[in-house]
């Protein structure tokens, strides 16, 4: 090992980190310069994430360790699960960026903290993806809290506060539950990595209760931020923050990490085939069921296209926690790969869902009559990732629904086609209705605090439209081209084999 | 265990206690200079300070008889890893507050009839520095009253600068209490002295008996320092002492002086009592501080001043130390537990000088702490806000702090030692913590239009109130050097479970 190889896990969250330090403390008029190093640091990260996606397939080690307390490391290690989460964060976090620096033009609210915090936020969540043991994981898993709170609460106002309050509410308390849970498990088997195939095998004879407390502590208090039903309420909530701000929670930050955690969980802590033993797998598929479903009922009800989107994530990323309750190689395909395909399609839809606010001043969905005419690139990206969502083939979505039935079937719990089946319904049920009225209505004259057409030059700002019809570009093409060299399938593929030793 | 000093006949650290008092002394004919001599003080402290912690962290634990006087007769001063460890976290805090306090007491041009003359806050609190590093250094268990004494005195001294009515009365029943304390410790070690026939603490350790007369001494000192720690119920004076005093003073008191008197009691405990400390009696105090981390909490939900909120954590944050006794009692945890006091004292140290002079730079600015109207506080004094939000991070215990890491150390403990509502206890006590910080953010960082009457602030208070909280936030990344020092010499090594000495 390098020394550049053992420093990288380290470089690349300061590409972040540093920047975000630097920006508070940059004046709030130097507009200019701290777009500069915004996107500076996003493409540097970009380039090294590139650098480590490479080395990782061709065998190299990158791995940091700095002592934290006695007996306990900080690890940050890059295997090829990390790197699935560490490049869907970085692209994302580039166009992300391009995308506020425009949404928060006029913003009367400080730019210098928003940017700051986002900064941090893109840290944690590189952290998180790099975590390479249990205590790692928890520090950066609370410090996306807590840079998260901020930038909920962004604009000052009192609904925001409010949802601020809430937000905390649930991740602090879900934060605590985790912190206890990994003290336990430290306590009875010490401070072990994240090792594919799971460390607790040795353990089962004289812990077994004790690792099955463990594992429902760890799962509520990952579940959470992942928004798994019951504990779910923030989320809703906390779609008043800016446009930005949910894409990057709703994508690859705040409900991403809970995912993720559970994944890291299931397969490089206890091993899925240990946990299937201690018969924790069916709970964790049923809780997820349980979530896909409601959450998909809960956005039909919603008029609010923010408060739909919302509901229709409580939803679509207990997939992931689905294909990780299942034991076999497809199911656990399905679930990791729409940690990706998730990302890139939600991101999509809440940067057209900010374009549309922002250019029209429409926020709920009965008043999206005839919009296709006015933004047709923002909904042309709309309709794609919507029918990605749904599960229409060849969109991103539909590879994920399809492998996790597989793996349903095979595994022998057909219930599983039967949930996918009824969300898929679902789905459809609550998103070709917007796509209807978008395409296919005539244009309602505007009401008030709505604006009406611009005429000439592009329908948004370059900076607004580009970042979803790229994203819808990416959630199209690692559709079309699944089995293509290097797709999030074809990635996921690999940390299976690894997983399964297959 | 005590390794010879090659100083020794030339014993330049006892310059820790000279220095202060020499300054006091000098203060007293040029009253004009006062700060500048306090300042001076401060850096050759700090200075001696660093380097006794490199002598001790190199050579292990010293000591020195004062003007050659061997034990009986003369008075000993010893440095091991612990004490060393308090003088220098004693000398970082404090010469951050005495920076703080320079640009607090500066001459103002209008004659302010609300703030105390400077002349009188420099000398006393060189005295209470002198008191705090000789307490630090002594070895037997009568020094360790007189300057219990002396610190006491100054403390109240200094509680009362302001002259104000509320400020009177608080430092009267301050003083009260502090004699009591003292009292009764000064009882206690007049029973051990008449039972052993000594007083150091090295002898007292080698000699000590389970017998009634030590029974009745641990009792009787443990009472009184307590008391003076403001452990439940026994913390009724501190609140309004803390919120009454000026800015650096409550800061002084919150940070250093009740860590003093726990620190005794640590000594005493692990050091000298060992046999006489069993589980049974380690027990009340754990149970006390179990209740204060929750009554502090409750209280400090309810505080209608800044202040009071600020004194109030200060209770609860204590009730955590006390945790140790019971957690250390168990054979498996001692070690763990007792890192986890030591790195709480000095997180704790660090977090809450920052939270005070925050919030004296609120009452500054404002001309009022009161909580409900110090909405948008953050737009007026950013600096500030900032530290007191970095601090609220480590009063929390949440990722990256040396609140962290204490609170890890304290959760792993209390499983190891299967002291399970203890851990509650802590965990708890974090969320309630978060509650009661959140609610002074909450309303600090909301966005307001309406401009508040706020008063300048000189740059060096608001900087030297971050500059304390970004140490609390270092802390979470230094642990293993940190610990590694503390670990130096106390004869409880030899028992620890924890990690080898780095």
């Amino acid at each position: 090992m390098t020394t550049f190889d053992a420093l990288m896990p380290l470089l690349i969250p300061l590409t972040s980190l540093i920047p975000g330090v630097i920006i508070f403390m940059l004046p709030e008029e130097r507009r200019t310069v701290r777009t500069a190093l915004n996107l500076g640091a996003a493409g540097v990260k970009l380039g090294l994430v590139a650098v480590m996606v490479w080395g990782v397939l061709h065998g190299h080690v990158y791995e940091t360790r700095l002592p934290l307390l006695p007996g306990f490391q900080l690890v940050l290690a890059a295997d090829a699960l990390s790197v699935l989460l560490v490049a869907l964060s970085s692209v994302l976090w580039f166009v992300t960026t391009l995308y506020a620096v425009a949404y928060l033009e006029h913003a009367p609210q400080s730019r210098s903290r928003f940017f700051g915090f986002f900064s941090l936020c893109v840290t944690s969540t590189i952290g998180i993806a790099l975590a390479g043991n249990l205590i790692t994981f928890l520090i950066f898993y609370e410090m996306l809290t807590l840079t998260t709170y901020p930038l909920v609460v962004h604009r000052g106002t009192p609904e925001s506060m409010r949802a601020g309050k809430i937000y905390l509410a649930y991740t602090i308390g879900g934060g605590a539950l985790f912190l206890a849970a990994t003290a336990w498990l430290t306590v009875l088997v010490g401070p072990l990595d994240f090792t594919q195939g799971g460390m607790l095998g040795g353990y089962a004879d004289r812990y077994a209760g004790q690792l099955r407390v463990i594992f429902f502590m760890l799962i509520a208090g990952l579940g959470v931020k992942a928004a798994l039903v019951p504990l779910h309420g923030w989320l809703p909530q906390a779609m008043i923050a800016p446009a930005p701000v949910s894409a990057l929670l709703h994508a690859v930050a705040v409900v991403k990490a809970g995912a993720f955690g559970i994944v890291r969980v299931v397969y490089d802590v206890y091993g899925i085939r240990f946990a299937a033993e201690l018969g924790l797998l069916q709970p964790l598929a049923l809780i997820a069921a349980v979530t896909i479903v409601y959450g998909s009922v809960m956005a039909l009800l919603q008029d609010d296209l923010k408060k739909r989107l919302a509901f229709s994530t409580v939803s679509q990323v207990s997939y992931i926690a689905l294909g990780a309750g299942i034991l076999g190689p497809l199911a656990t395909l399905g679930g990791m790969v729409h940690l990706v395909h998730q990302g890139l399609m939600k991101i999509t839809l809440f940067f057209c869902a900010g374009n549309l606010a922002e250019s029209t001043g429409i926020h709920s969905i009965r008043r999206m009559a005839g919009v296709g005419r006015r933004l047709p690139l923002t909904m042309g990206a709309f309709t794609l990732a919507a029918f990605g969502m749904i599960g229409v083939p060849p969109m991103a979505g539909f590879i994920s629904k399809w492998y996790i039935g597989l793996g349903g079937v095979a595994a022998g719990e057909s219930w599983v086609i039967a949930v996918l089946a009824a969300s898929t319904a679902l789905n459809a049920a609550y998103f070709l209705p917007i796509l209807h009225l978008v395409w296919f209505k005539e244009p309602e004259p505007p009401e008030a605090g709505e604006r009406p057409q611009r005429r000439g030059g592009l329908e948004v700002h370059w900076m607004l439209l580009l970042p979803p019809v790229l994203t819808a570009l990416l959630a199209l093409t690692s559709g079309l081209l699944a089995g293509a060299y290097l797709s999030p399938l074809w990635w996921t593929r690999l940390i299976v084999a690894r997983e399964y030793q297959l | 265990m005590i390794a010879p000093d090659p100083t020794i006949g030339d014993p330049w650290w006892v310059w820790v206690i000279a220095g202060p008092l020499a300054a006091a002394c000098a203060m007293a004919v040029f009253r004009k200079l006062s700060a500048a001599f306090g300042l001076l003080a401060g850096l050759i402290i700090a200075g001696l300070a660093a380097r006794l912690i490199l002598l001790v962290a190199e050579a292990g634990a010293v000591k020195t008889e004062i003007g050659g006087w061997a034990a009986p007769l003369g008075i000993e001063l010893m440095a091991d890893g612990l004490s060393a460890g308090m003088l220098g976290i004693t000398a970082l805090v404090g010469m951050i507050i005495s920076i703080y306090a320079a640009a607090y007491f500066r001459p103002h041009d209008g004659a302010d009839p609300s703030n105390p003359p400077p002349t009188l806050f420099w000398p006393l609190w060189m005295f209470l520095w002198a008191a705090l590093n000789a307490l630090f250094l002594s070895a037997d268990i009568f020094n360790m009253y007189v300057t219990l004494e002396l610190m006491g005195l100054s403390a109240v001294a200094l509680t009362a600068l302001s002259r104000e009515p509320a400020a009177v009365s608080a430092a009267l029943r301050y003083l009260l209490v502090s004699l009591l304390g003292s009292l009764s410790y000064l009882m206690g070690v007049a029973l051990l002295y008449g039972a052993f026939g000594t007083l150091g603490l090295a002898s007292l350790a080698a000699e000590l008996t389970p017998a009634p007369a030590a029974l009745a001494a641990l009792a009787l000192m443990s009472a009184g320092l307590m008391m003076k720690a403001a452990l439940f119920p026994l913390h009724f004076w501190l609140p309004p002492a803390h919120a009454a005093a000026p800015a650096p003073v409550s800061a002084l008191l919150s940070a250093l002086v009740v860590k003093a008197s726990f620190y005794l009691l640590l000594r005493l405990w692990f050091d000298a009592f060992g046999p006489a400390a069993t589980a049974a009696a380690a027990l009340i105090p754990g149970v006390l501080g179990a209740v204060a981390v929750l009554w502090g909490s409750v209280q400090a939900l309810s505080a209608q001043r800044l202040k009071m909120l600020v004194a109030y954590s200060t209770v609860a944050q204590l009730g955590y130390l006390f945790l140790v006794f019971p957690l250390a009692a168990a054979e498996g945890a001692r070690g763990t537990a007792w890192c986890a006091a030591i790195y709480f004292v000095i997180a704790h140290a660090c977090a809450k000088a920052a939270v005070f002079l925050a919030a004296g730079n609120v009452l500054i600015g404002f001309g009022h702490d009161r909580i409900e109207e110090l909405r948008g506080a953050v737009q007026d004094l950013p600096v500030s806000m900032f530290g007191f939000a970095v601090a609220g991070v480590s009063l929390i215990g949440l990722p990256p702090s040396g609140g962290f890491i204490a609170k890890w150390l304290f959760v792993t403990a209390a499983i190891d030692a299967g002291q399970w509502p203890l851990a509650a206890v802590v965990v708890a006590g974090g969320l309630l913590s978060t509650a009661y910080i959140f609610r002074f953010f909450s309303r600090a960082f909301a966005h307001v239009t309406e401009k508040h009457s706020c008063c300048r602030v000189h740059p060096a208070m608001e900087w030297s109130a971050l500059a304390l909280a970004l140490c609390a936030l270092a802390l979470g990344l230094t642990a293993p050097p940190v610990i590694g020092l503390f670990q130096v010499g106390p004869p409880l090594l030899e028992t620890a479970a924890m990690g080898g000495r780095p």
